[in-house]
């Protein structure tokens, strides 16, 4: 199991990390997700051996490893950057890591041989890095990391190179090869897609602290706070006011609101609602106006003016939704609970939903 | 397309000013001709270049051919290897060029390495510090280690300056200083070294085993040429070996040599000349490999 406990990282003035705590079990896969400057990377890196905490402890299996430096540490990594080395063909990047550890040749040589059947790139062996795609040297690089056997891997954001279709196929190949293997993995993404397909839990991180750490349905229906609600999918911030038994009043609807602590009853808020947790009827005396239309494939996302000057982003399926620009509609919202913006956040009647 | 804007026959001849202005306008021959322009330039270039480089070199080829009875032979080079003395001070200044750009190497990479990892901010202080060897005058150099050899105990003297090994080797570390840093630097700039160096410790790989397996042999064409640069430097220097009375190095038995036989000298010459145009073509030949090498990208 490994351990975050209080971490914290100064920079100067800037603070990278503002106290992690986390717990990462044995064979999990946890996601870290946030935007640029939020901490995850430096989390991994400290976890790595690449940084060092300016307070705060880190353990794996009950052992400190805060002082312990990057090559004992027995950690698989994969880099975002591409991070073969050069100098060497396939298999024998795959086999540096036994190298180093004065592993028989024949030994070390099958043992990459394996590594990269796993990842399907057996004909790949004799190549050098730069004769090879960029997904094809993303997986000798978890061949790689994977070579040593590591106590935990490591993922730096390895996709966020790659184009989207390679990205889909690598996200579905790392999980397998991870589930199969057990292995404790820590990732560190700023794809929302991405942690909430491949990760048993996913922590959602803003200004160096986990806003949420939860799996990532809960992370998805039910977000923590307003910050983790919107960073995680595409979001309406729709005007309501505070009810008496912790509810909020929003589009006529009386819905339970998730984070109730600190609002005064009678209060104006904002409520956070999913495009999709919304649905439309065509009413010619309905609350609002279709004024765009966007074909999704699978979905149609609609932008509805309402009345009042608020614009609403609903997403259904393409198959249900008939109506077009112009067409007046009613608006429903399917769930029954509600996040809302922190107290203090005046309600902006203009502001455009977040999408993300 | 002079006849464009010129009076007089063109204006009369309007069909052949029409004409004009219409092959003006193709893309076809107008283009072929502005490429054989730069191409003849580029081999009259070529040719008087090769002329001033070779015109001096094969006079002094034909000046080193020239016997003492006035016949050519080659008595001058069969001369050299007869000489002891030039032989001596040949293997003298090789050993003295193999340690100094040892050593030299041995200090930088490790020096650049950290600097660009950990310690961005000595930058500029570093490339200061290894400029001032060509900054200050090696005169200067050498009468400051002759007053130390004039002064130093004995023990020191007898450690340090007895020999020329000993003697001449870390001043012409200090030297190749500013070459090897930037021939170095370039070759750290070009490799993605904190992904590398990130890679090889997290595979458990030590300081000295990343050095050594991972960013030595990436930087190799950088440090050959750091390497070559260093031996050029060793086995030209005359100024500090000679004010230092390091007779038993090469350049100072060759203006020696110079003195009592020019043919001996001159052939001397054209031997190192050979041999830094060879080390020179193996260090682009490397390149070249490498270059062939990364050409072949699949995707």
């Amino acid at each position: 199991m490994i351990r975050f406990e209080g971490i914290q990282r100064q920079y100067g003035s800037v603070r990278a990390l503002a106290g992690l705590d986390l717990e990462i079990a044995e064979g999990e896969l946890v996601a870290l997700l946030g935007p640029s400057g939020c901490g995850k990377t430096t989390a991994l890196r400290i976890l790595g051996g690449f940084d060092h905490p300016t307070a705060g402890r880190v353990t794996v299996d009950g052992k400190d490893m805060t002082g312990v430096p990057a090559n004992k540490r027995d950690m698989g990594m994969v880099f975002q950057a591409y991070s073969l080395f050069p100098n060497m063909d396939v298999r024998n990047n795959v086999a540096f890591g036994l190298r180093i550890r004065h592993e028989d040749k024949a030994k070390r040589l099958a043992r990459a041989d394996q590594l990269l059947e796993l990842v399907g790139l057996t004909e790949h062996a004799d190549r050098y890095p730069h004769q090879l795609s960029g997904g094809q040297q993303q997986r000798v690089a978890i061949a790689r990391a994977l070579a040593i056997e590591p106590k935990v891997l490591l993922l730096d954001e390895p996709l966020s190179a790659l184009d989207a279709r390679v990205r889909a196929q690598l996200r579905v190949e790392i999980r397998n090869l991870q589930q199969r293997l057990g292995i404790t993995t820590l990732f560190v993404t700023h794809d929302q897609s991405e942690a909430l397909s491949m990760a048993d839990r996913v922590g959602v991180m803003n200004s160096g602290r986990l806003e949420q750490l939860d799996t990532p349905e809960q992370v998805y229906r039910h977000p923590a706070t307003a910050f983790a609600a919107e960073f995680v999918g595409a979001m309406n911030r729709l005007p309501g006011r505070i009810g008496d038994a912790g509810d909020v009043q929003v589009l006529g609807q009386r819905l339970t609101v998730l984070n109730a602590e600190g609002h005064q009853p009678g209060s104006a808020c904002e409520a956070l609602v999913r495009p999709e947790a919304i649905t439309i009827v065509r009413d010619a005396a309905g609350a609002g106006e279709v004024t765009q239309r966007t074909f999704l494939g699978a979905s149609v996302r609609l932008e509805v003016l309402l009345d009042g000057g608020q614009k609403v982003l609903v997403e259904a399926s393409s198959h249900d939704v008939g109506v077009g620009a112009g067409t007046r509609v009613g608006l429903r919202i399917l769930t029954e609970s509600v996040v809302v913006s922190d107290p203090g956040v005046a309600p902006d009647p203009e502001a455009v939903p977040a999408v993300a | 397309m002079s006849a464009i804007g010129g009076v007089g026959p063109d204006l009369v001849g309007g069909g052949s000013l029409l004409q004009e202005i219409e092959e003006a306008g193709t893309p076809g021959p107008p283009v072929t001709r502005r490429r054989r322009r730069p191409r003849a330039w580029r081999l009259v270039i070529l040719v008087i270049a090769g002329l001033f480089y070779a015109i001096p070199f094969l006079a002094a080829v034909k000046y080193s051919l020239i016997q003492n009875d006035g016949s050519f032979g080659f008595a001058n080079y069969s001369a050299i290897i007869s000489n002891g003395d030039v032989r001596n001070a040949l293997y003298t200044s090789l050993e003295i060029s193999a340690i100094s750009a040892f050593v030299v190497i041995a200090l930088m990479l490790p020096t650049v390495v950290l600097v660009r990892l950990r310690l961005p901010k000595l930058t500029l202080m570093l490339e200061g510090v290894t400029i001032l060897p060509l900054v200050v005058p090696p005169i200067v150099i050498a009468a400051g280690l002759a007053h130390l050899q004039g002064s130093a105990p004995e023990w020191l003297v007898k450690l340090w300056f007895n020999h020329p090994l000993t003697g001449l080797t870390p001043t012409y570390v200090v030297l190749a200083m500013p070459f090897t840093y930037r021939a170095i630097d370039t070759g750290v700039r070009a490799i993605d070294l904190r992904t590398l160096v990130d890679a090889s410790r997290s595979l458990g790989a030590s300081w000295a085993a990343t050095l050594v397996r991972v960013i030595l042999p990436n930087v190799e064409t950088a440090v050959l040429g750091a390497v070559f640069l260093t031996i050029a430097i060793c086995m030209g220097e005359v100024v500090l070996s000679s004010i230092m009375l390091y007779n038993g190095v090469l350049p100072v038995e060759m203006i020696q040599i110079g003195a009592q036989s020019p043919g001996i000298s001159v052939a001397i010459s054209i031997l190192g000349l050979v041999f830094v145009f060879l080390l020179l073509f193996s260090l682009s030949f490397i390149a070249g490999r490498r270059r062939g090498s990364n050409s072949v990208r699949v995707i």
